[in-house]
């Protein structure tokens, strides 16, 4: 308990230091109050965003959509990733044609999301499914290839083969490049909701950020981007980060 | 178990860059009696990792047959303990594959692991194990499924002296009361007369049985004993002429 405070104190005494530029800076008066919040504005629309719910809500539904797409894209890319590692003609088909579409930025599905499914729920959730699902592809592939031989041939000698072989050999042994894919993929799938949000009337954090600008509320649009971080690096840092740095001091990476 | 080698003959594709084909084995025809303990020596590259996949059947050989029946065991030359497992559940993993009941690999497990005086690392992950350790516990993983034919691998090459002359006395020690068919593959010519009822030494590539010295020595050996020396200069002379051989070769195929 003490050392993880020590281990904090400095992260929190630049965060604080931070805080106290923003403010020397609003009090210079450099520029004008609805363009450059002072923190103590920001920190009022946060409760009051809290109080009057609308934030809750934000979160909660912005949630609601990423645990729907990355839920859908984790199924899809983990099962296609292993897919194409395991059958030679994917490799030379459907692989090529991943590695092209990963390049295309998520919200350019945007579009065709709309036309397919309208201005609905599930246009948004397909442009984080498609932010995601080729990552998750890519990286699973990537882990089962890598694979040493030598640990699969261990297994077969050891009895481990068809579906034991997957159950018992191959899923650990992806498990740690698995756990980083997967936080990459939650962080793209994180990006494409919020680009979605903005773009297309829907409640969610995406649209609370642009109703801010809509207002001229620059406290609103800061307050947002600070909720957004925050859930950010909880999932990144504390849930996968977490997950994934337990793993591999238990492998001894 | 009796194993059977008939012809085999193994040569492997050329890579992509214009390379022509490999061939690794020549004609080599091997009979193994049941209990049996039987070393090949032979140059680096002469195709007995090779020969021992083919046994194993985890790569095919271009033409001969192998007979065998009965339960392998393979300790690879390279580490494989499963990093993901603990030690224990590394030496119950072909058990658990098996579905035998939690009690039944516990006490399996648990009576390999004081085999290999490996009980205080029991709840250990492979990470946390010394080199030595780690064989003894692929040792241990192998032997726990009770196979009939042992085929190893260098399993001792990256250790050092002492650690190693510890295993040859386990190993002799498990193989005297088990009776097990095995086939050991080293570089060591000492280690392979220690160990070894005969011993077979292989051309340099592709890989053909040169010469059989049978071993008649007391067990248990001792590396340091005068006969063990004696057989393995005699062997040494053999080997040498194929190093030489396949060093010719390794420096032809750099330019
Ligand atoms: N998968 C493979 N593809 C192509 N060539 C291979 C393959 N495996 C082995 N070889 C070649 O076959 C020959 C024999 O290899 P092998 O690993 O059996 O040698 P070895 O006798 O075990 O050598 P060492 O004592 O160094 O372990 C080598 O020339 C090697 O380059
Ligand atoms: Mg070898």
């Amino acid at each position: 308990m003490k050392n993880k405070l020590i281990r904090l104190a400095k992260p929190l005494t630049f965060i604080a230091c931070l805080i106290l530029l923003w403010q020397i800076l609003y009090w210079l008066k450099i520029w004008p109050k609805w363009l450059f919040p002072s923190p103590a504005d920001v920190w009022l629309t946060l409760v009051k965003g809290f109080a009057n719910h609308t934030f809750i809500w934000g979160i909660l539904i912005s949630l609601k959509r990423i645990f729907i797409g990355f839920g859908v894209s984790i199924i899809i890319g983990t099962l296609l990733g292993f897919l194409i590692a395991k059958i030679k003609l994917l490799r030379e088909t459907v692989d090529p044609i991943i590695l092209g579409l990963q390049t295309l930025p998520s919200i350019c599905w945007l579009p065709l999301a709309l036309l397919w499914f309208g201005l609905n729920e599930k246009a948004i959730i397909f442009v984080v499914l498609m932010g995601t699902v080729l990552s998750l592809t890519i990286s699973v592939k990537g882990a089962v290839l890598n694979i040493p031989p030598i640990l699969i041939n261990a297994g077969k000698m050891l009895g481990a083969d068809g579906l034991n072989l997957y159950r018992y050999i191959l899923i650990p042994a992806i498990l740690p490049s698995y756990l980083t894919g997967l936080k990459h993929g939650w962080s793209f799938a994180w990006r494409s909701l919020m680009s979605g949000e903005m773009l297309f009337i829907s409640v969610g954090l995406g649209q609370l950020l642009m109703f801010g600008r809509e207002l001229n509320d620059m406290a609103q649009v800061m307050a947002v981007m600070l909720v957004i971080i925050v859930i950010g690096v909880i999932f990144d840092q504390l849930i996968f980060g977490k997950i994934e740095k337990n793993l591999r001091a238990k492998w001894g990476l | 178990m009796k194993l059977q080698i008939n012809n085999i003959n193994k040569s492997f594709a050329g890579s992509n860059n214009g390379q022509s084909a490999v061939e690794a084995l020549k004609n080599v025809n091997l009979t193994v009696a049941e209990g049996e303990f039987v070393c090949l020596v032979g140059p680096s590259g002469c195709g007995k990792s090779t020969l021992l996949n083919i046994i194993a059947g985890l790569t095919a050989a271009s033409s001969g047959q192998i007979d065998c029946s009965g339960r392998l065991g393979f300790m690879f030359q390279e580490p494989t303990l499963f990093p993901w497992l603990k030690v224990k559940d590394n030496i119950g993993f072909g058990l658990k594959i098996l579905k035998r009941s939690k009690e039944k690999i516990n006490e399996v497990v648990d009576y390999f692991l004081e085999l290999t005086h490996l009980s205080n690392f029991k709840e250990a992950y492979p990470h946390e194990l010394s080199g030595g350790m780690k064989q003894r516990v692929a040792l241990a993983r192998t032997l726990a499924l009770k196979p009939d034919i042992l085929l190893m691998d260098e399993p001792f090459a990256a250790l050092d002296a002492q650690t190693r002359e510890m295993l040859y006395k386990e190993l002799q020690e498990i193989w005297q009361f088990s009776k097990k068919t095995v086939i050991f593959v080293t570089h060591n010519v000492r280690e392979a007369v220690v160990l070894g009822d005969r011993v077979l030494v292989f051309t340099a590539r592709p890989g053909q049985i040169k010469k059989e010295f049978k071993i008649n020595l007391p067990r248990p050996r001792d590396i340091n004993d005068i006969e063990v020396t004696k057989i393995s200069n005699a062997i040494n002379q053999e080997l040498k002429t194929e190093v030489a051989e396949a060093v010719k070769e390794l420096e032809h195929y750099e330019k």
